[in-house]
């Protein structure tokens, strides 16, 4: 039932060829004229792209993107293929095992690190890319070993988001400290309507929703037996204890979550700005507030979320410097602008934002979010993973009693 | 599958007649083995190439330190047993041998028994039996995701139907998925559901092939109802029995889309088998050694129950 690739060739036989290539290049002569088709010819003539915006307006949007781009750096084609986001490292790893990896990749900021760790991206910093002037978590999520990795267009990040026409005939204020958002959950709940709706699921999904309250009590990645973890895991189970938040978070994906708030079955919810093109659509009358503090003094700090554009070693030198080309362009301030206006992302150059701010006032909590926003593994590169296995665990152990708050985390350090 | 195994070594034991020593003949004989070899051959190939070498492939890396970095460097270093002991010394290990346990044994036992009676149901003539029958095997045509997915909104806690049809009949909502101690049963619920028309297809088959003459002559001496179940049915259906039950545990062992589906493992851990858990190092983990290693007790648990299975059938044609 598992079965797992091969691994065809050595990486080393593609870097040998890699060295080759431009030598055999550039032995043809570079001024070869429109000699299409042949694999000496100077010219690249396509690029392929990888990412995993399946969905649509997204598909169509990052498509245009991509040809525009690809048509101002002088290349005929792009072409772009999805697949589903959970399978998208699971095809980059077969692409890499068969030596057919994209000319661009697209990675969840994630799991960058952990991508260029093994050697499979190239440095951007090779072309001549940086990422001076860019807000300090997408620049941590996609530097290795003091390295860049990857260019990210659009940040996001999970927000409380609120129904205003429930609130405000409820009498009930956006929370700002979490004693506000259990009185104010608990005062929501009536009937078949649940206070608050956020994502506890056994995944990373589920441990990425839990930052929010376990970063901004003070909580850390690198120990999560303090007090100020346990606190935040104590806020969880608070919610669903009192029945404020259902039983059923830990199975509930953010898009489930996202179902019951258009539903009406929730006031109020934890969720993304890629929610945002539903919610417009189903006319929901929404407001965003940053994830409440515990104590007073205490900043708001949220996780950051979005995708980078890479470059991989493909071997082939030539397609590399215009895949890099074509990362540059689909992060230029017009492209960065253009993506926050379509798809519910912030834009990650700061100055960028703050023109993004101006055009649309209503997105000024997510800017001010991003800003702010720590990157997962900024502090654990490519050992998130195993810290991320921990969280949503302990979590889920806390939820459904099998532990208190303050051993959960250990327990499920332990293999709970 | 026995009458297939059947046709197939009746195939095999024909051919074998000698033929005549002379010229044309012997290049004729030789050309006919030639061809039954080349026959052969795409079976021999597929076989090794989808059955072996996944199987040795898949031992040689539980042995290997095979991570992300494998794919793009090519190496793996070897680590000896470091991998069946990482995973066998985890807490959570013996949790996933017992739900496995729990699991298939809960499985078989009730699409065994629910499989059965329906079977023996329909063995009665009766109009629309053949209807009936069909769409009994409705649950074995949807594809296992979708499957999987109708039923998470089914037990869903607040909105699932059938909590709200618990509620209007005056009980209390169950927290199907949602509670570690009935997770587990609610998946082998489903599971059931699924596998109920491979039973029922498998033991209906098996009765039809039992001769209505028995039941006649039992019947003179006074053979019928439960008397005649247990002394003409079930004598007479053994061997398709120890077909349906030796599949059925194999099958279970490695079930996986289901679980995924409904609770992906959780909650807390409550549903996580070792197939699960193989799958979520490998594919979600990316530590595809620990993977390899966990796949490979599965392999060998099932490899027990084949075993087994083959000495029980063996012993029937025996006799």
């Amino acid at each position: 039932m598992i079965k797992k690739r091969p691994v065809l060739r050595r990486w080393a036989t593609v870097a040998a060829l890699a060295a080759l290539t431009p030598i055999t290049l550039a032995a043809c002569g570079g001024s070869s004229g429109g000699s299409s088709g042949s694999s000496g010819s100077g010219s690249v003539d396509s690029l392929t792209v990888l990412d995993y915006y399946t969905d649509d307006p997204g598909h169509s949007d990052i498509g245009d993107q991509l040809s525009k781009c690809g048509t101002s750096i002088g290349v005929k084609k792009v072409v772009h293929q999805s697949v589903p986001g959970p399978t998208l490292i699971q095809k980059v790893l077969q692409q890499a095992s068969s030596k057919s990896l994209p000319d661009v990749l697209m990675l969840d900021n994630p799991d960058i690190q952990q991508i260029a760790q093994t050697g499979a991206l190239a440095p951007l910093d090779d072309f001549g890319i940086n990422a001076d002037g860019y807000a300090p978590g997408p620049k941590a999520a996609a530097t290795y070993q003091g390295k860049l990795y990857g260019l990210q267009p659009g940040a996001n990040t999970i927000v409380i988001f609120y129904n205003k026409d429930i609130l405000s005939k409820a009498h009930v204020k956006p929370p700002k400290t979490w004693a506000e958002l259990k009185s104010a959950a608990k005062k929501l709940t009536v009937g078949k309507q649940y206070g608050f709706a956020f994502n506890a699921t056994a995944d990373y999904e589920g441990a990425w929703q839990f930052l929010p309250p376990m970063w901004t009590n003070g909580g850390d990645e690198t120990d999560l037996t303090t007090p100020q973890v346990a606190e935040a895991l104590q806020l969880w189970k608070d919610l669903v204890d009192d029945g404020s938040a259902s039983k059923s978070v830990i199975n509930w994906s953010q898009a489930d979550v996202n179902d019951q708030f258009v539903a009406g079955k929730a006031a109020m919810m934890l969720n993304g700005p890629w929610q945002i093109p539903v919610l417009t659509q189903k006319k929901i009358n929404f407001g965003v507030v940053p994830f409440p503090v515990n104590k007073e003094g205490q900043t708001s700090v949220a996780p950051l979320g979005g995708e980078a554009w890479t470059v991989p070693m493909t071997g082939d030198k030539e397609k590399m410097a215009k895949a890099a080309d074509l990362v540059k362009c689909m992060n230029t301030d017009a492209n960065q602008l253009l993506r926050a206006k379509q798809g519910g992302v912030i834009p990650t150059k700061i100055k960028v934002a703050e023109e993004f701010k101006q055009q649309e006032p209503s997105m000024a909590g997510f800017v001010d979010a991003v800003a702010t926003a720590r990157a997962r593994t900024g502090k654990l590169g490519p050992k998130w993973p195993d810290t991320a296995k921990t969280i949503y665990t302990g979590m889920q152990l806390v939820l459904t009693g099998q532990a208190a708050p303050a051993d959960a985390m250990a327990k499920a350090q332990a293999g709970g | 599958m026995s009458q297939a195994q059947l046709a197939a070594t009746g195939r095999e034991a024909s051919p074998s007649a000698p033929t005549g020593p002379t010229g044309s003949r012997r290049r004729r004989h030789w050309r006919e083995e030639t061809a039954k070899v080349l026959f052969v051959v795409p079976a021999a190939f597929a076989i090794v190439v989808l059955f072996g070498y996944p199987v040795v492939k898949n031992l040689t890396m539980s042995f290997q330190e095979y991570t992300i970095r494998t794919f793009f460097t090519g190496e793996a270093p070897w680590v000896g047993i470091t991998n069946y002991v990482t995973v066998i010394s985890e807490d959570l290990f013996t949790k996933t041998v017992i739900n496995t346990a729990l699991f298939t044994v809960g499985s078989i036992v009730g699409q065994f028994i629910i499989g059965m009676l329906l079977a023996l149901f329909f063995h009665r003539h009766f109009p629309l039996h053949g209807v009936l029958r069909a769409l009994f095997l409705l649950p074995w045509l949807i594809p296992l995701i979708v499957g999987s997915a109708a039923w998470r909104a089914i037990l869903d806690q607040d909105s699932g139907i059938l909590n709200v049809a618990l509620e209007t009949l005056g009980f209390d909502p169950v927290p199907w998925l949602t509670s570690p101690d009935v997770a587990l049963i609610a998946i082998i619920l489903v599971n059931i559901w699924l596998g109920i028309p491979f039973n029922l297809t498998l033991l209906y088959s098996g009765l039809q092939d039992i001769p209505d003459e028995l039941y006649e002559a039992g019947a003179l001496d006074g053979a019928t109802g439960w008397r005649a179940f247990w002394n003409i049915t079930w004598p007479n259906l053994r061997a398709v029995v120890s077909v349906v039950l030796m599949l059925g545990v194999v099958y279970t062992l490695k079930v996986l889309d289901i679980i995924l589906g409904l609770t992906h493992g959780g909650p807390a851990n409550a549903t996580q088998t070792i197939a699960t858990q193989s799958y979520q190092r490998s594919f979600v983990e990316f530590k595809f050694g620990e993977g390899a290693a966990l796949s490979n007790i599965l392999i060998v648990i099932s490899l027990a129950f084949a075993v087994v299975y083959l000495r029980v059938t063996r012993r029937q044609v025996d006799e």
